[in-house]
């Protein structure tokens, strides 16, 4: 009966669940570091964090990415420091979602929420601006007309974008380098990328020794020739 | 059992506007009936592959997704219709329709229910009983083929040329199985009718399903049972032989070559589009239920079937209602097993279609066939069918054992070729 066993398996599958997902009705949970739409995050205090450095335009392999960089005006500025982003837009009609400008932004002002349901009917609203990219006051995207937003899809994935500290030393796992954010604060870090850190130690690690094993790491690279 | 060979009684009394109106009604119902069944067809074809991959299938277009196929058709129906500037133009028109009307002719043979009376006229629920109804089937089955040869002659184009071409070879190979398990079933027509008296057999298909038809009262006693006279039990071969002839010969899985979509892009209607591809695309489904129809009429007793208790058994519900209602249950249990197959096998290599269908179909319909005439002669001389019986069929597997010594092997064909 070998050759007609095969009717068997079509038979018994009529009685197997179905592994259709009825999509626009029913939405699956999407996975924490899911890459959609960006955000141009704040700091707790209001200020914006990008710096206009541009590097998130440097590495977009899409070329998506114009930004223009200004001097903090003294007496108003936009950013804590020297400069800030004078003009940000990305072009959705390019972008293709690889979150390298993530991993570029030294400030973690870029990010990327869950939201992928946006559909703009004309090429202008493809153009996100600067504007449009920030968060609110509550440290929320702006929702806009052609956006789908579901749940907590817009809760910033800063921070816990990175499991290991912001140059990318696994050894740094678990330790808090990043500053606090508008509306969210300061988030937990991620583990599970480098050497499991007893919790209290994570608590009492002084802040200050991370950054200094950090200038050395640096150091050593460059004496690589990096 | 008295109206055998009788003909359709509406005709007894003269041809007067009334006979005229309600063959004209016969004709519209089994129109827009075929034309429906397509539609359900495909979209239980598509609900039942579709459970069988786990999948849900079409369910956004009305209820259940029951209006797919008609949102399918309407959007097939506003499509732009091109034609290639090499086309046979009058004959590319043409085609199409070549295709479905054999199709929609074939079916007026199928018996769909009893004798009931329309208007003061006693009547068959068919559309035509001829007297040689099965030749005529024969004969539509044939020309169903000019419609897919000429689309792809007068595509003026190389692969809907290819695909006519597989479709000829094919439907010629598998013709011959076909009406060799169909006359396994006229076999069985002819002789001793459960009334006593000697028929001669018959090519109506009406008469056939009145012969497999359960007459007596309900005893108990198994050979009462209303099953027990449908010919798939003394033809049960040639019930298998047609089945598989009948889905070959319209060129459904897994024998659809002509329409290979990785070898031939579409087959023989590859340039057609918009509502002549839709024709084509109904034509290839209404074959298979008419096949799948004729099937029922020949071997699973048609619309013959228990007559529901209780009730008078000439009254309108058991006249009307339950032939109908078996004559379709048996339908969708044959199409149900056309989708499964369908689900379940992958398309057959040219060469495997050929063996297929020269090697074994025909032989082995041949051999049956001679076994069962054998019986058939054996029964009515009143001779021994415990020995006539196995000795006929031993006699069939030897000659079928020579015939196969005969084959050139694939071997020897590999050989050759070298």
């Amino acid at each position: 009966m070998g050759r007609f066993s095969g009717f068997g398996v079509t038979l018994r599958q009529m009685f197997r669940p179905r592994v259709t997902e009825e999509y626009p009705e029913v939405k699956r949970p999407k996975p924490a570091r899911f890459h959609g739409r960006h955000v141009l995050n704040r700091y707790e205090d209001g200020m914006e964090k990008c710096i206009g450095c541009e590097l998130c335009a440097g590495v977009c392999p899409a070329r998506c990415i114009y930004v223009r960089g200004a001097d903090n005006p003294p007496d108003a500025p936009v950013s804590p420091g020297e400069r800030y982003g004078f003009v940000y837009e990305i072009n959705y009609l390019r972008c293709i979602h690889c979150d390298l400008c993530v991993e570029a932004c030294p400030t973690e002002a870029i990010t990327e929420t869950k939201l992928f349901e946006f559909s703009f009917t004309n090429r202008a609203d493809a153009v996100y601006t600067k504007n449009e990219l920030l968060v609110d006051d509550q440290g929320r995207a702006k929702r806009l007309p052609w956006e789908q937003w579901i749940g907590d899809e817009d809760v910033p994935t800063s921070a816990w974008m990175r499991a290991t500290s912001p140059n990318g030393a696994a050894v740094y796992e678990g330790r808090v380098q990043w500053s606090g954010e508008l509306g969210f604060g300061v988030r937990l870090p991620e583990h599970g990328q480098a050497l499991e850190l007893d919790e209290d130690e994570i608590e009492t690690a002084p802040p200050s020794e991370p950054v200094a094993a950090r200038d050395e790491e640096q150091d050593h690279d460059e004496g690589h020739g990096h | 059992m008295s109206a055998l060979g009788a003909g359709d009684p509406l005709f007894s009394n003269g041809i007067d506007t009334t006979v005229v109106l309600i063959v004209i009604g016969k004709t519209l119902v089994i129109f827009v009936m075929l034309l429906l069944a397509v539609m359900m067809y495909i979209w239980f074809l598509r609900k039942v592959i579709a459970d069988m991959q786990n999948r849900v299938g079409p369910e956004r277009a009305g209820p259940y997704g029951l209006l797919q196929s008609l949102a399918d058709a309407v959007k097939l129906f506003f499509k732009e219709q091109s034609m290639p500037e090499s086309a046979d133009r009058w004959v590319f028109r043409l085609a199409p329709y070549m295709s479905a009307l054999p199709a929609f002719l074939a079916f007026a043979i199928v018996p769909i229910g009893g004798a009931v009376t329309i208007a003061g006229h006693r009547t068959f629920l068919q559309l035509a009983d001829f007297p040689i109804g099965i030749l005529f089937l024969l004969a539509m089955s044939g020309l169903g083929l000019y419609g897919v040869m000429l689309a792809g002659w007068s595509s003026g184009s190389k692969y809907p040329l290819l695909g006519s071409v597989r479709a000829s070879a094919q439907l010629l190979s598998y013709e011959a199985a076909l009406g060799l398990s169909i006359v396994g079933v006229l076999l069985q027509t002819g002789g001793a009718t459960s009334g006593g008296q000697a028929h001669p057999g018959t090519l109506s298909t009406r008469d056939i399903v009145s012969l497999q038809a359960w007459t007596g009262h309900w005893s108990g006693s198994p050979g009462n049972w209303p099953i027990v006279h449908w010919f798939v039990f003394p033809a049960i071969i040639s019930f298998a032989i047609f089945l598989i002839a009948a889905v070959a010969e319209t060129n459904h899985p897994p024998f659809d070559l002509v329409e290979a979509e990785q070898e031939l892009v579409g087959g023989f209607h590859t340039e057609y589009t918009g509502i002549r591809f839709a024709i084509f695309y109904l034509a290839e489904f209404m074959n298979l239920i008419t096949m799948s129809a004729i099937a029922v009429t020949l071997f699973l007793g048609g619309p013959a079937g228990p007559a529901l208790p209780g009730l008078p058994r000439l009254g309108w519900f058991n006249a009307w209602i339950m032939p109908v209602f078996w004559f379709f249950l048996k339908l969708i249990v044959l199409l149900f097993c056309t989708v499964w197959v369908r689900a379940t096998l992958p398309r057959l290599r040219y060469d495997q279609l050929m063996d297929l269908g020269w090697k074994y179909l025909i032989e082995i319909a041949f051999l049956w066939l001679m076994v069962s005439g054998t019986v058939r002669v054996a029964r009515d001389q009143g001779w021994n069918l415990w020995i006539v019986t196995p000795l006929a069929t031993l006699g069939a597997v030897l000659v079928y054992g020579v015939i196969y010594l005969a084959m050139p092997k694939r071997d020897e064909l590999v050989e050759e070729i070298r």
